[in-house]
């Protein structure tokens, strides 16, 4: 059972939940950059949360399915056929060997999500799947997808034939507000510096990644230069000599020596991954408080989103 | 300590690059991760910090906060386990170490005294970090210290070995860098199929030995 790339698109990768636990021999996290994408598609074709997806970033996926599985396509508005036709998203397909998928460019948004029955089968490094190019490590060979690849399907013969409605599913805007935890550093950034980073907009430029997003807009002054090197947490948002902050992703070094003014809720660096260059965001202090609630709020809304079904 | 994150809090045991601070470090580190249990999800020590990474689905930062301080305190002094020493062989010469000559010529040295400097030291694992298996060990003598290159090599071989600031690493694996090059060591500093992954962890002591071009090929290196 499989699939075979046929084009993978600007950029294609084999991501489960990502790797945990694994800092201190200095590897990263990896893992889908808009988990609660990935995990929707999961849910939507019955598999476990953290099974192993496609995440496509900007699209032009294609591919072919060498033999009968189900399929799902969640995320960043792709639109997507089989065999030339279009299809919905956010919705689980029977296909069969010979069938082809597309995903083409992405109308909104910038990371989808395509999964299959039971997630790809993958050997997993450090304990997941999940690919870092620049450590080479996960997914095929530690590389992006490419054309010709061949990636292995779990035998399913039969799926509930899950979707959800158009206006329940995700919409992505050019502008994001990434709620933000003051820590690290945040003593040695004055008040008028924090103030400066709360109330204006930064766009994304064109060095934006799985490792960060660098945005630029008014300047933010430390009063240090740098720091003894220290342990970098997801969504640390890091401001170099040039004052530009950058919001460190999934593939960040796992120490460094920037000062930190804070780290961004993992719930709104997944929204801000779904921007391209010139989108733009706005950054609003939150409590260690309100960030739990968030989360404990985010869960459970994701565990009772009602899924339709069709009939077999 | 510091909250970092959503899901992360930063210790901080000291302020400068020592033994003793990075020893309280690593007595930290052990007592955080028996007082969080599997509420742990990964550790990251660092020279003069250890971040905390947590499940925030299952517990709290008031909880964490809680539990590390009390953790923390009670590991000070505890002083944590010697460290092993880790002997790694290094073949100094500028046909794999492009900037020993330059260094030696700002240090006012010959490059053999800096070759005596270097693998005359003892150097703690500080930090591992930047790339897979890259560890931060220090610290050099201040004669042979230098200054990170104006402009990063593109690519940095795998072993090379080099010196920013009082600062030296072996490079694990072939990456961009702008560290000083004075040698190269054959063994792998990382190696998904070797158990140990690594041959060193945070806390060791790391001696370099000066090794000849033959010894160094008949060991694997590559040139």
């Amino acid at each position: 059972m499989a699939v075979k790339i046929l084009q993978p698109g600007l950029l294609s990768l084999l991501q489960d939940g990502g790797r945990y636990g694994q800092h201190r021999i200095g590897l990263t996290n990896g893992g889908p950059l808009d988990p609660g994408a990935s995990q929707l598609c999961n849910r939507l074709l019955g598999n476990a949360a953290d099974a192993t997806v496609i995440e496509v970033s900007f699209g032009g996926l294609q591919l072919e399915v060498l033999d009968d599985t189900f399929i799902c396509v969640t995320g960043a508005r792709m639109p997507m056929q089989i065999n030339g036709k279009d299809v919905a998203r956010y919705e689980v397909h029977p296909v069969t060997g010979g069938d082809r998928v597309t995903l083409d460019f992405a109308e909104s948004g910038c990371r989808a999500y395509l999964g299959v029955a039971d997630g790809f089968e993958v050997a997993a490094s450090f304990g997941s799947t999940a690919t870092v190019v620049r450590e080479h490590i996960g997914g095929l060979d530690g590389e992006k997808l490419s054309d010709g690849d061949i990636l292995a399907c779990p035998d399913v013969k039969q799926r509930r034939l899950f979707f959800i409605n158009p206006e329940s599913q995700p919409r992505y805007h050019d502008t994001v507000t990434v709620r933000v935890i003051p820590g690290y550093q945040q003593q040695h950034f004055s008040r008028l510096q924090q103030r400066r980073f709360f109330s204006h907009a930064y766009t994304v430029t064109d060095r934006c990644d799985r490792m960060g997003y660098r945005l630029e807009g008014p300047a933010i002054d430390c009063e240090i230069e740098g720091i003894l090197s220290e342990g970098i947490c997801q969504g640390a948002i890091q401001i170099p000599a040039d004052g530009q902050p950058i919001v460190l992703l999934n593939d960040r070094q796992t120490i460094g020596g920037y000062p930190k003014i804070g780290a961004a809720l993992s719930l709104d660096t997944a929204a801000m991954a779904q921007l391209t260059p010139g989108g733009r965001v706005h950054f609003t202090p939150i409590t260690p408080h309100a960030a739990h609630n968030a989360l404990h709020l985010a869960a459970s809304m994701a565990r009772r989103q009602t899924l339709l079904e069709r009939p077999a | 300590m510091h909250s970092a994150g959503e899901n992360a809090l930063i210790a901080y045991l000291g302020e400068e690059t020592s033994p003793l601070v990075s020893a309280h470090v690593q007595a930290a580190e052990l007592a955080v991760e028996g007082a969080l249990g599997s509420d742990l999800v990964d550790l990251v020590p660092s020279y003069a910090s250890l971040l905390i990474i947590y499940d925030p689905l299952r517990t709290d930062h008031l909880s964490v906060a809680h539990r590390v301080r009390e953790a923390v305190a009670n590991s000070v002094g505890t002083g944590a386990s010697e460290g092993r020493t880790v002997v790694l062989p290094v073949y100094y010469h500028p046909e794999v170490g492009e900037d020993l000559p330059t260094l030696a010529e700002r240090a006012g040295l010959s490059t053999d005294e800096v070759v005596a400097l270097h693998s005359g030291g003892e150097y703690r694992v500080y930090a591992i970090g930047f790339a897979p298996g890259f560890a931060y060990l220090g610290q050099v003598d201040e004669r042979i210290a230098a200054p990170r290159l104006a402009t990063p090599r593109q690519k940095v071989p795998r072993g090379a070995v080099a010196i920013a600031d009082r600062q030296t690493a072996v490079y694990p694996a072939v990456s961009p860098g702008g560290w000083n090059l004075i040698g190269r060591c054959p063994v792998r500093m990382f190696d998904p199929q070797a158990e140990p992954i690594m041959p060193v962890q945070v806390g060791d002591i790391v001696r370099f030995e000066a090794i000849g071009r033959q010894e160094y090929l008949s060991m694997g290196g590559e040139l």
